[in-house]
């Protein structure tokens, strides 16, 4: 840090008390920050390097805890099933948000109004809640897959079942989070300039061009930022298979995803220092496949 | 009001509309579920169609039994959330207001690395850093107090963001000049000027932060052992699962009207205040 020369893009020189001024806006929500985020990080990475036995008590043992994990069959399924998960349910999220913002952007949909809010509605509701209410309509014993197989005769799927699980708990957050990524997208449909609308007519182009000519080109960045979350909150799927567990209780193993597993083996297992090191590879995992979504996106915008 | 300048359009088109119908009946079945289901007895629920009404129209008595079962345990749960909600989203509005509004508007030494270390949080899975923060919390003694809910809650990298882009627009540079020149502190300035042009912005971060409040369910089911502590979500899904086990009290119909109770406020909240979201994630989407 060099505090006498300014940077070439700094305002007019002020008094030097000015200079810091911007720090007292800052400070208390970094000083929580710093405990509450960056403190835990340091922590789990020391936790990681260490061994706690029975006798001798804790030893530090480098790296070993991620040898581990990297040879741990369970660790591999949960992160196997998470990341299947995230190649199936994210993209059908995102394309059915992106039509649903396209058709109530269209101005050729009635009650647009109507359906904006209607889609967007489950992201008010808490994941509890959600989790809660398909698992009843998914079980058979007063869900409604019960009361057709009833009613029609028909040997439905049951969707807690072992096989089924997965695609249960996909429509789950996709019921949950679609809302929320057409909102993304419409608000970023919302922005583009009228007149590139107007030159688009001027030369002719039919709605579809001007689908794939300006809007989707011009929201390129809400594509990106709504596929980071996405993938974000893949890997961390915990909430909804740990609250279908009780409803699924053959289906659901205390392994099936990496957060599941790192939680289990802490409160369960109380090997705080080997789910500390499954949280970072898992932490180190999301960080590298959103990066390369982020690229991915530029990368084609300087294609173009 | 889109209508004028889609220049393109022809009118309402009827398979498009068709087509988000069934789109808005899958968001809006389960709900319709809960809201028909509250109003059955638990033998009405086990023996009847779930998407009509049977039997004895029960919801007042199922919502008496759900405010009054172990001794009004859910209305503790409920005074619990709203704890939670005020302090940790209140809190969390103010410091990413002030936080975002100090990056847009001063250059100071640090700036950029701030900047980079909150924006680096956001891609760090948050439920992973959960197990290191309740040994953390229960080393300084905060696990099972309310605490251990309220601190995490007051942070929100994407609050600190949506305001950062927000000021930047909302907050004109020669209207602090014409402040400073006036000999106004900086301070002065911002709750004097600055607060009022912010507070679309910061209502947008206020809505976002009580929703993830209100919604919260794994920081609190580590944190706290104890139910009296307990928020709605953590509460209601210990009702679940003790429905679930094999000789628990079959309290279904209390789950379920917990469950109703739980969202209406938070979707009352959300209807009211619909166009701030949409301002917010403009906001946001615009900047990138």
């Amino acid at each position: 840090m060099t505090p006498k020369s300014p940077a070439p893009t700094a305002p007019p020189a002020r008094p030097d008390r000015r200079r810091w001024v911007g720090w007292a806006f800052v400070a208390p929500f970094m000083a929580v920050f710093l405990l509450v985020l960056v403190a835990p990080v340091l922590y789990s990475i020391y936790l990681s390097l260490f061994r706690e036995q029975l006798i001798g008590g804790t030893s530090f043992v480098g790296l070993e805890n991620y040898g581990r994990a990297l040879v741990d069959p369970k660790f591999w399924d949960s992160f196997g099933r998470v990341l299947f998960f995230l190649l199936v349910q994210v993209p059908i999220m995102l394309l059915l948000a992106l039509a649903a913002a396209l058709a109530i952007d269209s101005g050729r949909l009635r009650f647009a109004a109507f359906f904006r809010v209607s889609l967007f509605l489950p992201y008010a509701v808490p994941a509890v809640v959600a989790t809660l209410m398909w698992g009843f309509i998914f079980g058979t014993r007063f869900g409604l897959i019960g009361n057709l197989n009833d009613l029609l005769h028909l040997e439905l799927p049951a969707p807690l079942s072992h096989s089924w699980i997965l695609a249960a708990i996909g429509n789950i957050v996709t019921w949950e989070f679609i809302g929320y990524n057409m909102l993304i997208f419409y608000s970023a449909l919302r922005v583009i300039p009228g007149d590139l609308y107007e030159a688009a007519a001027l030369d002719g182009a039919g709605q579809f061009r001007v689908v794939t000519d300006i809007k989707l080109p011009a929201i390129r960045g809400a594509i990106v930022i709504a596929s980071i979350f996405s993938v974000i909150g893949s890997f961390q799927l915990f909430n909804e298979p740990n609250i279908l567990k009780p409803l699924a209780p053959n289906a659901i193993s205390t392994y099936f995803t990496p957060n599941m597993y790192a939680y289990n083996l802490s409160f369960a297992g109380q090997q705080f220092n080997y789910a500390a090191a499954v949280a970072i590879i898992m932490g180190i995992a999301t960080m590298v496949i959103a990066y390369v979504v982020q690229l991915t996106g530029s990368r084609k915008e300087q294609a173009r | 009001m889109t209508a004028q300048r889609r220049k393109g359009a022809t009118g309402p088109s009827v398979p498009l509309t068709l087509v988000m119908t069934v789109l808005a009946l899958y968001t809006l079945l389960p709900l319709a579920w809960l809201v028909i289901n509250s109003t059955k007895t638990q033998s009405a629920l086990l023996s009847s169609f779930g998407l009509w009404f049977s039997g004895d129209f029960a919801l007042w008595d199922n919502i008496v039994q759900t405010v009054t079962y172990n001794d009004g345990v859910f209305v503790r749960w409920f005074g619990n959330t709203l704890l939670y909600v005020i302090a940790g989203a209140g809190g969390a509005t103010i410091l990413a207001t002030l936080a975002g509004y100090g990056l847009a508007k001063f250059r100071f030494p640090g700036r950029r690395a701030v900047f980079a270390v909150v924006l680096g949080a956001v891609a760090v899975p948050g439920a992973a850093l959960a197990v290191p923060t309740f040994l953390m919390f229960s080393q300084l003694g905060l696990t099972n107090t309310p605490w251990s809910i309220i601190i995490p809650s007051l942070v929100s990298p994407f609050g600190l963001y949506l305001i950062w882009v927000y000021a930047s627009d909302a907050v004109p540079g020669e209207l602090l000049e014409a402040a400073r020149i006036d000999g106004a502190g900086e301070f002065r300035t911002f709750f004097l000027v600055s607060a009022r042009l912010l507070a679309p912005g910061a209502v947008t971060v206020l809505l976002f932060t009580v929703v993830a409040t209100w919604n919260n369910y794994f920081l609190p089911l580590i944190m706290l052992s104890d139910s009296t502590w307990y928020p709605l979500t953590v509460g209601l899904n210990s009702w679940n699962a003790q429905a679930s086990t094999a000789g628990g009290e079959a309290i279904f119909n209390l789950v379920i009207t917990g469950s109703l109770l739980t969202i209406v406020p938070i979707v009352i909240a959300f209807l009211f205040l619909q166009r701030f979201w949409q301002s917010g994630l403009a906001a946001g989407s615009v900047k990138e």
